[in-house]
């Protein structure tokens, strides 16, 4: 039974335009398509839409070329390519919630070069760390909202807001449950699995996805995972759904029990906690939730939370990748070590490009884990 | 050959070299005449931690790492030590020249002299639109703190995006408005001085007649033959970007459009021979300056960019469609409420932020400069050093195209020439000149 829930994660990310397809045509509802977790889904649901995360497919993405400069990140190249593609045809409007300037060029170039009847920016701000962001955020919010009135005809009222921050903050929940399970001395779910969760939570309707995890919850407290942990690692970054590597690396004798990305817990790691105006509500949620580095400032926060997962999760090493060109997160490599490398984890740095050259990298894991055993003998 | 249009030196030369020169010996000497120091970008609004005092002196990172990128062996070890510290070499190569020049801790001066210690600043005063403005000083910040220094950092979210034909809504507006009226109280609490509303709003003033000037001078180069080239711009603009709130910006400006406008009166080329009239787009690759003077042996003139022109100056379109320095406010400030707003509201219609939000609105800038400077041809830096300046570039080309301006793309960086290939880049752009008929002169 257990495993028939992770392959249907698994079928979810394999045939993730078949479905979106099936959906719209069973519900007659619309899809949007959205770059970044920055935007707030919870508004998107209470629309009555289903919102859909784009991302790459890991080719290397030479269509692009003559819309985005090679020097911004694969990611958001690879996510454009699918657009220019066609792969994406299905989807009614785009959406982008301000993270980096590498994704606002997908947004633009979307919308200047494949038919899209809606295409919508929200400003999220950057300064999350000052006070005004969360009203700033909330007008923001309230244009978005307008937006969507408008084009899909119908007025959003505060018990489809609820409704939207319901689905939201339930499927967060259950997949934050699930994420205890990792912390066991031996975890019940490997990385490769956890990130298969997440990945289709961004790809399908998330009452599907909620009812299928709390199946997931009722039967993860008997499975016994017929493998050895090895090395207990984190995996923290860039934007990461490259399942292969996981695979891979989960294979010398490892298991990720934790990432810090945002295909990963920091997608679900925070909630919407209600209040009466919930615009202002939601703009919380999206002002503290743990950050992508682009909007930490002036102090590192989101080091400071991976340090706590890190011991939380009784982490031995991290494998801290970077996105070529990802400047954000390219930044913040050495202080992010140093804190991590305070509290005793070890880290590796890699850099990541659209398709990943395990060959190198294996030996380059290999020699890392080995390190981290070593030590323990050590000690 | 006779030369085409007479040419002269700039009379101001010296005296802007001079006010260059001592901008950065009066960060370095701030302490020693009890002065503060403060480090920051470009934009950051810098008129406001004017109001802490007459002795406040910045450094703007920006500028900062372009005289670095200058000087190519400082340069390359301040590469060398960043990339030791384990930061990746795809980052900002400004920042990367900043960082190096902390790492090493030494500091470069304006004549290329290289000495012991990199001056800590007394606070950070910055302002966010690019992915790397906060994080380059949080990393600097750090970078300090490791060294025993805690420098307290004060940044603004500018963000909001970006109106092109009509104002940006008030909620925008105030946003920034009371970010930076949290700073002044933020300044107060990190110096123990007491804030000169009145000085803030000297400086504020100076701020929009700077940065109007800027863009009046640039203006003048819409005359044939151009009375300024792009090379000698860098030079000039660079004030703006180093001081725009200080009062000697505005008198030096206010010389130079003076001597501009009589250059015109007279036909005063630039380039003696100007028969080909070119802009480019972003910041040069800064080691290769020498390639504009490979263009004049083909009479091409640089006119400038819409970098060089918006990066400073304060432009807007009027009803009728063409491009023109942006109106001055009706009256200087008198209080610290209407000076903060009327620096914030003359900020947000920055050229060069355009651009971060919409490759169409910059496309309509570089297009409006196109006819009204009379341009022949545009060159796109594809600059690897910057992903502010870069993004959306490759938008910017087509959009051009379509218009039927032609274009040479090349691939480089600012401040780090590994990533420049001069001699292709000449041999390809040599190509591109015959190709529109040109010859070299003389042959
Ligand atoms: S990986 Fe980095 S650069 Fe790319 S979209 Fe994410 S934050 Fe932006
Ligand atoms: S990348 Fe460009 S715009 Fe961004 S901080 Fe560096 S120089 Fe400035």
């Amino acid at each position: 039974m257990i495993e028939e829930i992770f392959q249907q994660f698994r079928d979810w990310i394999d045939n993730r335009h078949e479905y979106a397809k099936e959906w719209k045509e069973k519900n007659t509802k619309k899809i949007i398509g959205y770059l970044c977790t920055y935007v707030p889904e919870e508004i998107v649901y209470a629309a009555d839409i289903l919102p859909v995360r784009i991302l790459g497919s890991h080719e290397p993405p030479t269509v692009t070329e003559p819309y985005i400069f090679a020097m911004f990140c694969h990611l958001c190249r690879d996510c454009l390519a699918q657009g220019l593609k066609g792969r994406f045809n299905y989807i009614d409007g785009i959406v982008e919630g301000q993270s980096c300037l590498h994704l606002r060029q997908t947004f633009n170039a979307w919308r200047l070069h494949i038919p899209t009847n809606f295409a919508h920016y929200i400003h999220i701000p950057h300064g999350i760390q000052n006070p005004h962001a969360i009203p700033y955020l909330t007008q923001e919010l309230t244009k978005f909202k307008k937006a969507l009135e408008d084009w899909n005809g119908k007025k959003i009222s505060n018990e489809d807001l609820d409704k939207g921050i319901k689905i939201m903050n339930e499927n967060r929940e259950l997949m934050r449950k699930v994420h205890e399970f990792r912390k066991l001395e031996n975890p019940k779910i490997t990385g490769l699995e956890a990130m298969e969760m997440v990945l289709s939570s961004q790809m399908v309707d998330k009452e599907e996805h909620s009812k299928l995890l709390n199946k997931l919850l009722e039967e993860l407290p008997k499975r016994n995972l017929q493998r050895n942990t090895g090395t207990r690692l984190m995996i923290i970054g860039s934007e990461d759904d490259d399942r292969v590597f996981m695979k891979n690396v989960e294979a010398l004798g490892a298991t990720f029990v934790i990432e810090e990305h945002c295909t990963g817990s920091r997608y679900l790691w925070d909630d919407v906690v209600p209040q009466e105006d919930r615009l202002s509500a939601i703009a919380s949620r999206y002002v503290n939730r743990v950050p992508c580095p682009s909007k930490d400032w002036p102090e590192f926060t989101r080091i400071q939370h991976a340090v706590k997962l890190a011991k939380d999760f009784n982490v031995q090493g991290a494998l801290v990748i970077q996105n070529k060109f990802c400047d954000p997160h390219g930044i913040e490599i050495p202080p992010l070590r140093e804190a991590l490398k305070k509290v005793g984890v070890q880290t590796y740095p890699l850099e990541f490009d659209v398709t990943v050259p395990w060959g190198q990298f294996r030996t380059r894991v290999e020699a890392f884990l080995e390190t981290l055993t070593g030590l323990e003998e050590l000690f | 050959m006779n030369q085409k249009y007479p040419t002269e030196p700039l009379k101001i030369w010296n005296e802007a070299k001079l006010l260059r020169g001592k901008y950065y010996e009066n960060y370095l000497d701030a302490h020693k005449l009890g002065g503060l120091r403060w480090a920051g970008g470009a934009w950051s609004f810098s008129s406001i931690p004017a109001g802490l005092g007459e002795d406040v002196y910045s450094i703007t990172g920006e500028p900062h790492g372009a005289t670095i990128a200058f000087f190519k062996d400082f340069t390359a070890k301040c590469h060398e030590a960043v990339e030791a510290a384990g930061f990746p070499r795809t980052l900002c190569a400004y920042m990367r020249n900043y960082w190096g020049s902390i790492l090493l801790d030494k500091y470069i001066r304006a004549d290329g002299k290289v000495v012991d210690e990199h001056p800590v600043p007394d606070f950070i005063w910055q302002d966010h639109i690019c992915c790397s403005h906060a994080k380059w000083y949080q990393v600097a910040k750090w970078l300090e703190e490791k060294k025993g220094k805690k420098v307290p950092m004060y940044c603004v979210d500018v963000s909001v995006g970006y109106s092109m034909d009509k104002p940006l809504e008030d909620f925008k507006i105030n946003y920034i408005v009371r970010q930076l009226s949290d700073g002044i109280e933020w300044l107060e609490k990190v110096t123990g001085r007491t804030y000169n509303d009145k000085l803030l709003c000297e400086a504020v003033w100076n701020e929009i007649n700077a940065t109007r000037l800027w863009a009046e001078i640039c203006a003048l180069n819409q005359n044939v033959p151009a009375p300024l080239d792009e090379k000698t711009m860098y030079s000039l603009y660079v004030m703006g970007t180093l001081m725009k709130h200080r009062k000697e910006c505005v008198d030096i400006y206010r010389k130079l459009k003076t001597e501009i406008e009589d250059r015109v009166r007279r036909g005063i080329a630039a380039v003696g021979n100007e028969r080909f009239r070119i802009i480019t787009d972003t910041q040069p690759p800064w080691g290769f300056l020498k390639i504009f003077r490979e263009m004049e042996k083909y009479g091409v003139v640089s006119l400038g960019s819409l970098y060089t022109f918006g990066l400073i100056g304060m432009w807007k379109y009027r009803p009728d469609g063409t491009w023109a320095p942006k109106d001055l406010p009706l009256e200087k400030p008198q209080t610290r409420e209407e000076a903060v707003k009327m620096i914030v509201e003359w900020t947000v219609d920055r050229p060069e932020w355009a651009h971060f939000y919409q490759p169409e609105a910059k496309t309509k800038m570089i297009l409006s400069i196109v006819k009204q400077w009379k341009v022949d041809a545009v060159l796109l830096h594809y600059n690897r050093g910057c992903e502010g300046l870069s993004v959306h570039i490759a938008e910017n080309r087509h959009g051009l195209l379509d218009a039927g301006v032609p274009v040479f793309p090349f691939e480089g960086n600012m401040g780090d020439e590994r990533e420049f290939d001069f001699p292709g880049t000449l041999a390809r752009l040599t190509a591109f000149f015959e190709s529109m008929g040109l010859k070299k002169l003389g042959e």
